[in-house]
Formats: C-alpha cells, sequence, structure tokens
C-alpha cells in the first residue's frame, strides 16, 4: 500500500518478519501526524490486494568447500549429509523480507530436524552465493560479506543485480524452492552468468 | 572536462554524497557522508548544491593533482591541507590554478575530512545516489576507496559560480557545528528491556571507541550491560545511529553503511542533530551519551537545520 499510495515525508522502509520501521524527515512531519496517517492504511490492510506469489528456483550446489558446515550440521541432528541435502531442499521458503545486506532474503522456515545455532565465531568472510541457515531461517548471501550462518552450499545464479531494472532476484512474499546440482552444472552455471 | 589526478589516496577515501534512502525494501543501507553536515557545508563553500557529491577522506588524507584550475573547499577535521606546499584553510573556499597538488597529511583531531570541488566528484550514479557503499561494492568510483593512479572527472559547475569570490564559514555557525563527544540520544525501541542499574551503567558511564569502528558501526568499549532478554530478539528495522547491545554487553552504533535489519535489542537512538558527529570519533576517542526526550531532538535537529539553511551560515 505504501508503493501505491506513498507518504509525503517518508524516506525509506524496512520491513521485517512482525514490524516496519518507517524513517521520515523531521522537518516535514511529527511523529503524531505520521502515526494518524499510519492508522488510516492499517484499517485496509487486510483489504489490500497482493501481488500473486512467485516461485524461485535457485540450484544449489551442496557440500565440499561450497558448504564446509553441512558435514557438521548433519552430524548435529544424526543424519547423513545427503538427507540434510534432502531436507533442506524439499522444503518450499517463503521470503519474509529483505534486509541485513543488500539482495539477502530472510527464508523460513526450515524443516524441524535442520535447525540449528548459529556459529559461535562468525566467519570473517562468506563467499557471495553461499547458503546458510541460522535458527529456523535460511538464505543466500548475496555479497560476500562477514557471516554467522552454517553453510550448506553455494549457488551459481546472482542475487543481486544492479545492473539490471530488478536488482534484487527475491522479493518479498515470493516461495523459494532450492534445487541440488552436481559441481559440473555449478562450473557451467557460473561460466555462462559470467 | 576537468580532471583531478589522484597521487596518493589516502587510508580510506571515497566518493560521497547524502547517500541513497528508499532502498531498504532491497536491504540496502543510504551509505553517503559519515559527517553529512561538513559535507554540506563544504558544497556550499564550493558553490555547489549541498549534496553534491565529494571526497570524504578517512584520519590521513590524500594527495591530488588537478590538471585544470578548480575551486574547492576543505571540512570537518584539519587534516594539515596545503597547496604546493603552502598550507591552505580548512571551512573556506580555495582557489587551485591548473598543475597544482593539493596535500593533506594526518587528522589532527576528528576522524574525517572533505573535499568538495566546484561541479562536484561525477560518478556514474547507483540508485539515484554518488555514495560509495564499501561492503557491497556498489556506488561511488568503482564501488571502492580511491587508489593511486585513479583519474576523477569533476562535474559541470552550477551557473554563476564562474568567478572566485572567497568564501568561510561563519565562527558562529562553525562552533555550533562542531562535532561532540557527549552524543545526545532518545530511548531506544527496546529501553524497557535494560533494567535501572543498565541506565545508569549506560547513561553514567564513558564508553571507548574501538579500532573494529567503521561505516558500518562503531563499536564500543566500557561498562557492559545486561539485557532481560539476555541478547537476541526477532530480527526488526534497525535506524541510523541504533545504539545497540550485544550479547556482550557491549553497545554497537549503527552507522551510515549500516545493515538495515538487526536482532539486538536498542536501548538508545543517536538523535538526528548529532549523527554527524558519530563520523569525526575515531578509535580510543571517548564518548557519553546524554538522554533527551524526542520534543528536545526535534527541536535541536530544526535549529541546525536553519542554520545550514541560513543566509548567515556563509560569509562572502
Amino acid at each position: 500500500m505504501t508503493d501505491l499510495e506513498p507518504i509525503a515525508g517518508v524516506r525509506n522502509l524496512h520491513p521485517a518478519y512482525c514490524s516496519l520501521l518507517i524513517k521520515f524527515d523531521a522537518m516535514l512531519l511529527r511523529h503524531e501526524q505520521l502515526e494518524e496517517i499510519l492508522r488510516g492504511y492499517i484499517d485496509r490492510m487486510e483489504k489490500a490486494a497482493l501481488p500473486e506469489p512467485r516461485l524461485v528456483e535457485i540450484p544449489v550446489c551442496y557440500g565440499g568447500e561450497f558448504g564446509p558446515d553441512l558435514e557438521e550440521v548433519a552430524e548435529l541432528h544424526r543424519i547423513t549429509s545427503a538427507q540434510a541435502i534432502e531436507l533442506h531442499a524439499s522444503t518450499h521458503y517463503l521470503v519474509y523480507f529483505l534486509g541485513f545486506a543488500p539482495g539477502f532474503a530472510y527464508l523460513g522456515e526450515l524443516p524441524e530436524a535442520l535447525v540449528t545455532p548459529r556459529l559461535t565465531m562468525p566467519r570473517r568472510g562468506v563467499p557471495a552465493g553461499s547458503v546458510g541457515i541460522a535458527g529456523s531461517q535460511t538464505g543466500v548471501y548475496p555479497i560476500s560479506t562477514p557471516g554467522g550462518w552454517r553453510l550448506l552450499g553455494r549457488t551459481p545464479v546472482a542475487m543481486f543485480r544492479p545492473e539490471r531494472a530488478e536488482m534484487s532476484l527475491l522479493s518479498i512474499g515470493d516461495r523459494v524452492r532450492f534445487v541440488p546440482i552436481s559441481r559440473e552444472r555449478f562450473a557451467k552455471a557460473k561460466l555462462e552468468n559470467a | 572536462m576537468s580532471l583531478i589526478e589522484v597521487r596518493a589516496p589516502g587510508l580510506l577515501t571515497t566518493v560521497q554524497d547524502l547517500g541513497r534512502e528508499g532502498f531498504g525494501p532491497m536491504g540496502v543501507s543510504p551509505s553517503g557522508a559519515a559527517d553529512a553536515v561538513a559535507l554540506r557545508v563544504g558544497n556550499r563553500l564550493a558553490g555547489n548544491a549541498e549534496g553534491a557529491a565529494g571526497l570524504e577522506m578517512t584520519l590521513l588524507g590524500g594527495s591530488f593533482f588537478f590538471r585544470e584550475a578548480a575551486v574547492v573547499a576543505l571540512t570537518g577535521s584539519d587534516f594539515a591541507p596545503t597547496l604546493d606546499d603552502e598550507r591552505v584553510e580548512t571551512w573556506s573556499s580555495v582557489e587551485i590554478r591548473a598543475g597544482q597538488t593539493l596535500q593533506m597529511g594526518p587528522t589532527r583531531a576528528g576522524a574525517r575530512c572533505y573535499l568538495c570541488v566546484r561541479g562536484g566528484i561525477d560518478v556514474k550514479s547507483f540508485l539515484g545516489s554518488a555514495s560509495t557503499h564499501l561492503l557491497s561494492g556498489l556506488g561511488g568510483f568503482e564501488g571502492r576507496a580511491l587508489r593511486k593512479g585513479d583519474v576523477l572527472k569533476v562535474g559541470r559547475a552550477i551557473e554563476g559560480f564562474r568567478t572566485f569570490r572567497k568564501r568561510n564559514l561563519a565562527r558562529r555557525a562553525l562552533e555550533k557545528l562542531s562535532p561532540r563527544k557527549v552524543l545526545r540520544v532518545t530511548a531506544g525501541p527496546q529501553s524497557d528491556w535494560f533494567s535501572k542499574e543498565a541506565w545508569k551503567l549506560f547513561y553514567r558511564g564513558t564508553y571507548r571507541v574501538t579500532e573494529e569502528s567503521n561505516r558500518m558501526g562503531l563499536r564500543l568499549e566500557g561498562a557492559a550491560i545486561a539485557s532481560a532478554s539476555g541478547g537476541e530478539m526477532i530480527s526488526e528495522g534497525v535506524s541510523l545511529g541504533a545504539v545497540q547491545i550485544t550479547a556482550s554487553g557491549l553497545p554497537i552504533i549503527l552507522f551510515v553503511e549500516q545493515q538495515t535489519t538487526g536482532g539486538y535489542p536498542k536501548i538508545a537512538n543517536v538523535i538526528s542533530a548529532d549523527t554527524s558527529s558519530l563520523g569525526q570519533l575515531r578509535p580510543r576517542d571517548e564518548i557519553r551519551f546524554e538522554l533527551v526526550e524526542m520534543e528536545i531532538a526535534r527541536a535541536l535537529l530544526v535549529e541546525q537545520e536553519e542554520l545550514l539553511v541560513s543566509k548567515e551560515l556563509i560569509l562572502g
């Protein structure tokens, strides 16, 4: 709704799981004024038409150097690596919101048998395309950043493409499925994307 | 077209304007000048619109060779600038002749110095802004800090500023806008998660800025604070200047290249009028927090904005 009927003075929006942070120009609006305007939106929220959710398939090469935490995660849950992959790739996830870094989508929820805490010591550098899990969430690192999620694999697909009109591969509300691919497919796809 | 050659880049020099707002839903934080007040004043002194792109230097400045004549202004911290070895003034417009070299040294106080050039630094705009976003390697000059040998383009100057006239920042304004070490904050969204004792520690204590501070955030050392939740909560949007208390109990102040969402409780938020002061903090600086009401925070912002657009700001 805020896209279709923008509010003058609102500068930025940060949707998350169950909140929306609104940044506004305090020279143009006061808190009370904005609250009043937002109440009008909240009253109509239930009636708002949402776009049809898309299903986006993301190919992932699991394990090995691409998924350095796969074996440990499997061991923690007393399953095999193959079963862990099967679990991760058999679920349809919802994009709750994008945050943290450009194009980083928070996906959930993981199957119960894969729910794992973050690493105690975050890695200084997680390569772009890394597919990780943290708690009951999963996600793909669009760019190389420090990060504490446990890494299961890597996708050759670019998650954030600043040169395109639709910069982020994923948008809020999308459904996502991960599709296991071989190292050969990964290498080929990487070449094609380059 | 006017060109500037980077002879020495300095420690961390990036192209910055006032940042890109509106891309939070994609996870993109605004970036922009760490000391936006210094950039805005610098642009006015140089004869630009206040949001033109300039260079932000950090702790140690660079050396720049001007192939053509230019008008510049240096604001923010005093990095002891010289023009062909002659000392030049900060917070003032400076005329540069073709073939001269502007050189900066290390900071004398504060963390960042801005070089504003009449016409602005001309880089390809990304999401409506020239600002470099270092973490994602986007925007600015090739998405990165400047290197030796880079050649910067100067944009076309807006009309009416063809001739040089010396301009200075009014002394009274300089005093009013000088960076603060006592940061005024409003209560954060989770401030009630903290006990009375925690509040006392936070507001009476002195915190030191650590080496692991950058444009994403300032990590502080000092009294550790316990929160009722034990440190983590469900992720939500986080604002510029948010003071997060991490699991270790130590505060992190989120800054211009911040992550857009976070999962630590926020005890306080630096007020908008004081966020530019954050840009002048450097490792080992000691700071304190002072709690103010939202109405005071707003009044202080209005006062600062009125000063920044006033005619009395610039002399000459």
